[in-house]
């Protein structure tokens, strides 16, 4: 049907939205794996059970009873997530045993099913309403607000909600010059890391005339712990097309790839409906919006390379080589994929394209900080009370992501420790640490760069008092070392050399130079590599070792790691006052360390001990102990 | 191997080149494919594709070898993924792969059992870090997974194949 206008889809869309209740489910990777599909069916099964009508995505015909199937609402932790709308009431953790209670109390009776609200951690108030709970309250969700509460499978829908208009509006009503001079004035830069001004990038490869001009959407998501771009894609995949679309026409485009990474599926999968959609409702193909754009899109699925989020090496592996980075410039907009001009730009930086537009640029120019406009997607995870996707304007500080959203710092049992953080690992392992004194740091660009951390693609993992910093930077430096391609020395022997020299932080090898020629290695790395991975890849090591040196002290020069996580670096000890003498633990050691006189405190020679902690286990009376 | 099983073996990846018009740009969907229909790049594979693409078996093996998800070797009938990134391990994955290490006999070099029951790869980072950690058994994912969930899970495969046997 590519000749029903948008208008009319509209109103077939709410012409059929006449219902008693809408029942909300998030289908999001974390609710699936908790078993939300199942809520799904039986919801639906319960309800027709009962005789009533129940409608689904894509039908038409009035019903009783809406089911939805969403994207990631973000709130991850609790999941599965289920609303009832139009009355807004959340239900968290809800099974399929649930249903039947959930359908008998509240759709049949009005009543609330009080055990499924979600309640406070610290307070233990319960809560009725999404917009109540303080994870939801205290963000500003722009770009996510139909991520969650559209059906993803539901093109009408997402027109409903005012989706394609903008780039109807684009493509018909303005030039493609125009285009980048509104992106440019918005002050919106690229969300996956670099922070480029998108309208500038646009601009860049409109100029460069070609026959043959590709956009590419990066979703090859691949900082370990962040997960802004997946809820996207599985959320709201008709938003992505629709910033492609607006970008093609301001760059002349007429083919777009979408790559995403393997790991992702669900996400390769409603963005292949959400192609195929589009294109049945002619809003891609050929003469778009009655327009003299052709514009098409395809999904690329990468094959597990981080390396591949750097724009060069993407476009190297859609073109089916290996995904190594060359060196810059020429840069893509100039010459791109298959040597032809090209605009790519990050999943988060498209699905916001069409929010500037419908806002207007001085409009969304009033969001954020001066240097950096509008809203932020952060994944917050890590020892927090609420994890999940969350998205505040630039400028907010991590005492309210932290404590206000996240709902505090978290104890290693799951409790909730009523203390400050240790520290919040921010972008990755491009990133760096913030810890307690940039509590009340604005979080953009540039105060980020000013502490030696960035905003990267905008995994913010928080850690508690008994995270090891050391630990943390081999954490990372073991990922860029595994992740590094290999193309340049410097960041192919460098990272090996950092991690080698963490290791023997870490298992008690360290001298007194280890600390200056790691940072020396890091510095050199830092300057000397290729591409933004080696570029970055020593930031936490340096952030690490910036605001934590004493505890790399600690460890190089006492042998003692003071959160007790290293092993090599653990002693153990028996507590006198404790011990009852059993000789349980002498018997257990295998290097035959421990000895004693039977019902007198035994002593562990730490001599012969090899660390093992055969003997902790073994005792019955917590005698033993690690130190 | 008979000539018929031969034909076979070769009919399955024709089918894929053909698929993809014998396109060298499509390397890695084309291998992508062969994996999910081979379960593995098998060697005289990779060479026939070079050879059908135009590219030399370099080519070929590097992109092979580049990319983590592709697999020269047999993969176990369960394949056992643990989410190693920074969310997960500071949720402590790292004692549910030592313990998984353990349990299937396995290490860093030997990801797959004697019995190719089990295969066992720790990811970077599966973005369900709200479940943290997460442990990926084929298809299906768990969340908020223990070490004592781990070893009930492992329970379960094996009862499920010794039932089966």
């Amino acid at each position: 049907m590519p000749n029903v206008t948008l208008e009319e889809r509209k109103a077939r869309y709410e012409a059929s939205a006449d219902y008693d209740t809408r029942i909300v489910i998030c289908a999001g990777t974390g609710c699936m794996a908790n078993g939300s599909m199942k809520v799904y069916a039986r919801f639906r099964e319960e309800l027709q059970a009962r005789g009533l009508r129940v409608k689904v995505a894509l039908e038409e015909e009035k019903a009783d009873y809406a089911l939805a199937e969403t994207g990631c609402q973000g709130f991850c932790q609790m999941g599965p997530l289920v609303t009832l709308q139009p009355r807004g009431i959340l239900y968290c953790r809800v099974t399929a045993e649930d249903v039947p209670e959930i359908v008998e109390q509240t759709l049949m009776r009005g009543d609330i099913v009080e055990r499924l609200l979600y309640t406070k951690p610290d307070s233990g108030e319960v809560v009725r309403h999404a917009k109540n709970v303080p994870f939801y309250a205290r963000q500003q969700r722009m770009m996510l607000e139909k991520c969650g509460t559209i059906d993803v499978k539901d093109l009408n829908e997402y027109i409903a909600k005012g989706g394609y208009f903008q780039a109807r509006r684009a493509l018909r009503e303005m030039t493609d010059q125009e285009i980048c001079r509104e992106l440019l004035a918005s002050g919106l830069r690229g969300r996956g890391g670099g922070g480029f001004p998108t309208g500038r990038k646009w601009e860049l490869t409109r100029i460069h005339e070609n026959e043959t001009k590709y956009v590419i959407c990066n979703g090859d998501e691949g900082d370990p712990g962040a997960f802004m771009d997946r809820c996207v894609m599985e959320g709201n995949p008709h938003a992505v097309l629709e910033g492609m679309l607006i970008a093609a026409k301001a760059v002349n485009a007429t083919q777009g790839y979408i790559y995403v990474r393997m790991e992702y599926p669900l996400a390769v999968q409603r963005l292949k409906i959400a192609i195929a959609a589009a294109r049945g409702a002619g809003i891609l193909g050929k003469h778009i919006f009655g327009s003299s754009l052709h514009f098409d899109v395809n999904v690329m699925e990468g094959a597990g390379a981080f390396v591949c989020g750097e724009e060069s090496a993407l476009i190297a592996s859609i073109e089916g080589k290996r995904g190594m980075p060359t060196l810059k410039p020429p840069f893509p907009a100039e010459k791109g994929l298959f040597g032809k001009p090209t605009d790519i730009n990050n999943v988060e930086t498209f699905a916001t394209v069409p929010l500037v537009l419908g806002l207007g640029a001085a409009e969304y120019a009033k969001l954020g900080t001066e240097n950096a406009k509008g809203t932020k997607t952060f994944a917050l995870t890590g020892h927090v009370a609420n994890t999940g996707l969350i998205e505040v304007p630039f400028g907010s500080t991590l005492r309210e992501i932290v404590g206000e959203i996240g709902g505090g710092v978290m104890n290693d049992d799951g409790t909730l420790c009523g203390c400050d953080f240790k520290a919040v690992q921010i972008g990755g392992p491009s990133g760096g640490c913030l810890t307690q004194e940039q509590l009340d740091l604005p979080l953009d660009y540039d105060h980020l760069a000013g502490v030696g951390a960035m905003v990267g693609s905008g995994g913010l993992v928080v850690m508690n008092r008994n995270t090891c910093m050391v630990q943390i930077a081999r954490f990372f430096m073991q990922f860029t070392q595994n992740e590094s391609c290999g193309k340049c020395v410097v960041c192919r022997e460098g990272t090996r050399q950092m991690l080698a020299l963490l290791d023997d932080i870490i298992e008690g090898r360290a001298t007194a130079d280890t600390l200056g020629l790691l940072e020396e290695l890091a510095h050199t790395v830092k300057l000397g590599s290729l591409c933004g991975l080696g570029k970055t890849a020593p930031n936490p090591v340096l952030s690490t070792l910036r605001y934590f040196k004493e505890e790399y002290l600690a460890h190089v020069v006492e042998k003692r790691c003071p959160t007790g996580n290293c092993e090599a670096l653990a002693s153990y000890k028996i507590l006198p006052e404790k011990c009852k003498g059993c000789s349980l633990c002498a018997k257990k050691c295998p290097v035959e360390a421990i000895s004693g006189e039977i019902r007198k405190p035994f002593v562990i020679d730490q001599e012969k001990c090899i660390k093992c902690g055969a003997c902790v286990g073994s005792c019955k009376f917590a005698a033993v102990v690690k130190g | 191997m008979s000539k018929a099983a031969f034909a076979t073996k070769f009919e399955q990846v024709c089918a894929i080149l053909d698929k993809y018009e014998r396109d060298p740009h499509r390397l890695i969907a084309i291998l992508q494919e062969i994996q999910e229909a081979y379960a593995y790049l098998p060697e005289d594979i990779m060479t026939y594709v070079a050879t059908a693409l135009g590219v030399t078996p370099g080519a070929v093996f590097g992109v092979a070898t580049f990319y983590s998800h592709f697999t020269l070797e047999p993969k176990g009938k369960y394949v056992i993924k643990v989410c190693d990134g920074t969310a997960c391990h500071v949720k402590k994955s790292g004692d549910i792969i030592r313990l998984l290490e353990t349990e299937l006999g396995l290490n860093a070099k030997k990801k797959t059992s004697d019995d190719m029951l089990f295969t066992l790869e720790t990811v970077a980072c599966l973005g369900a870090c709200g479940l943290a950690p997460v442990v990926v058994l084929n298809e299906d994912v768990y969340g908020a997974m223990t070490k004592e969930k781990t070893l009930a899970l492992l329970q379960k495969i094996r009862e499920e194949e010794a039932a089966d046997a």
